[in-house]
């Protein structure tokens, strides 16, 4: 089996069923009393974690790709972004729905007048656009390089999300720092120094306009 | 600010109520004391969390509202000397020592020392207080504590006419108190209230927790309660009291000034800048409610900052 067909074959479809994994010990411990005294707060938590969490590991297919040579780590970017959406989706419902209980006054002056929802909320409104836009379909209509800039606003969205997670925590930092640690990390090694040793190293196919293909868009943000 | 209280002035109002209610405080202390001095089981010596406290009687400011759960009101702690995790302080505070235990007694006093925690409890009856406890993060118990008036213990040593403010201080133990390996917050954890409101017959020592030792993650072996406040100024864990002219420093406030006054009040008026404090989600409701004036000991505490601006003096 060669690495594309391992990558579709298998750890495509582990990786589809591990990222379910924390929804379903969610689902789990609601109906065994498993939540804890504030169940909400605890669904909520989870759900922010694991949103922002496969965020990064969005990110990390390109630094992976390029500094590890699994070339075919590309076939679950697309799947690992799409749950960071859904889990951003788990975590806007949970607030609305569980939080704030549909109190569209609340959630109108939180928006406004809270800037740690007022971030969190702007990264989970840019991630629509990226869901919406993930499909072969959507590629193609777009164009790889307009597709390619509109997906740069992934960085914006998960640097909203880090910041959402910063300025929430009320004392112990510890936490969010790791978040945003690691996101600068992965933007590092995305600088142009990276960049250059790439071209330097492998034999890359020139890229012009006129050759906009999925397989252009695969190696984008 | 202006403080809302309710309605029109009754009759019955024309007599302070806090001085009907002080007699008939003093005649059930009164009651409790005799009943103390002829037990001699009562507080015979400190015992592990979880072992029944004899001679208790009921104490005023009683609620019906119903009772959080043991189970939630000990598993779900802010108490970051034991991790800053709402479980940490269930999961690390299990072997924390509480005895021997010693108050330090300080400052602008006429009897200032160090007192054991039985002899520093002994003369007082321990009361049930059924206190509603609001988090300033925005949720809230209905916590059945056991306890003593702060007032009468106060007196007992002899503030002096200088003692302006009453500061208390948490046990300082990084061995014990894993939190306070990382400064987290400028540790030991402090706190402190204005004289009136310590003496305040709403302001509690804590010992208990329905009607058993206090667990360790809840404050053990003696903490504050004071409901009409925001949790965090109900110091845990107390190892030393002083009498002080001037306003003491307060951990919280020191770590995030804009955020955590002295005063603290509970106040939907006013939020937090980064939440909204108008609600409050009750331990094991699904609906919040709304968060009502000084915790809803309106009646008994507003006459405490009358002519203050509560939303300076937040």
């Amino acid at each position: 089996m060669n690495q594309t067909d391992l990558t579709v074959r298998v750890v495509k479809p582990l990786l589809f069923v591990l990222a379910l994994v924390p929804l379903a010990l969610l689902v789990w411990d609601a109906f065994h009393d498993g939540l804890g005294a504030n169940p909400v707060e605890t669904i909520q938590r989870a759900t922010g974690d694991w949103s922002l969490r496969f965020l990064l590991l969005t990110l990390a297919v390109t630094p992976l790709r390029r500094w590890t040579g699994w070339r075919a780590a590309i076939r679950v970017r697309r799947m690992l972004g799409l749950y960071a959406f859904f889990y951003a989706c788990l975590h806007f419902a949970t607030y609305v729905g569980l939080d704030q209980f549909f109190s569209l006054r609340d959630i109108l002056d939180d928006i406004v007048k809270r800037p740690y929802i007022t971030v969190g909320f702007t990264a989970f409104v840019l991630l629509i656009p990226l869901a919406l836009t993930s499909t072969h379909a959507m590629v193609r209509r777009l164009g790889g390089k307009r597709w390619q800039r509109l997906h740069r606003l992934v960085y914006f969205a998960a640097g909203g999300g880090v910041l959402h997670f910063l300025w929430l925590v009320k004392a112990d930092l510890r936490e969010p720092l790791i978040y945003l640690a690691v996101l600068a990390i992965l933007m590092a090694l995305r600088l142009p120094l990276g960049r250059g040793r790439r071209k330097s190293h492998s034999p890359a196919a020139p890229r012009s306009d006129s050759n906009i293909s999925t397989e252009a868009v695969r190696s984008g943000p | 600010m202006l403080i809302k209280r309710p309605g029109r002035i009754k009759p019955s109002e024309i007599t302070p109520r806090q001085t009907y209610i002080g007699r008939r405080q003093f005649m059930r202390e009164a009651a409790a004391g005799a009943i103390a001095a002829t037990s001699p089981l009562l507080l015979s010596a400190p015992a592990a969390a979880g072992t029944k406290l004899e001679g208790v009687v009921k104490g005023p400011f009683g609620t019906d509202e119903t009772l959080t759960p043991l189970e939630d009101i000990t598993s779900y702690n802010n108490f970051y000397e034991f991790g800053t995790g709402k479980s940490d302080p269930a999961k690390y505070a299990g072997d924390f020592k509480t005895e021997p235990w010693t108050i330090k007694v300080l400052g602008e006093c006429g009897q200032p020392g160090t007192y054991d925690l039985a002899d520093f409890i002994k003369p007082h009856a321990l009361e049930d207080r059924v206190y509603r406890l609001r988090c300033v993060e925005a949720w809230s118990m209905v916590v059945p504590w056991v306890g003593i008036p702060l007032a009468p213990v106060l007196e007992r040593f002899q503030p002096t006419s200088k003692a302006k403010y009453v500061a208390f201080r948490t046990l300082f133990d990084p061995r014990q108190m894993p939190g306070q390996r990382r400064p987290i917050l400028d540790w030991p954890y402090v706190e402190g209230l204005r004289i009136d409101e310590a003496m305040h017959p709403l302001a509690i020592f804590a010992v208990g927790l329905y009607g058993e030792v206090l667990p360790n993650q809840n404050g053990a072996p003696l903490r504050l309660v004071v409901p009409w406040k925001y949790g965090f100024k109900s110091i845990k864990s107390i190892v030393a009291i002083t009498f002080t002219e001037t306003e003491p420093p307060t951990t919280w406030n020191q770590a995030t000034p804009g955020e955590y006054g002295f005063y603290s009040n509970v106040n939907p008026e006013v939020d937090h800048p980064r939440w909204s404090q108008r609600k409050e989600r009750r331990i094991g409701d699904l609906l919040k409610r709304p968060t009502l004036m000084f915790n809803g000991y309106a009646e008994e505490v507003a006459s405490l900052y009358a002519g203050m601006d509560l939303r300076k003096l937040y």
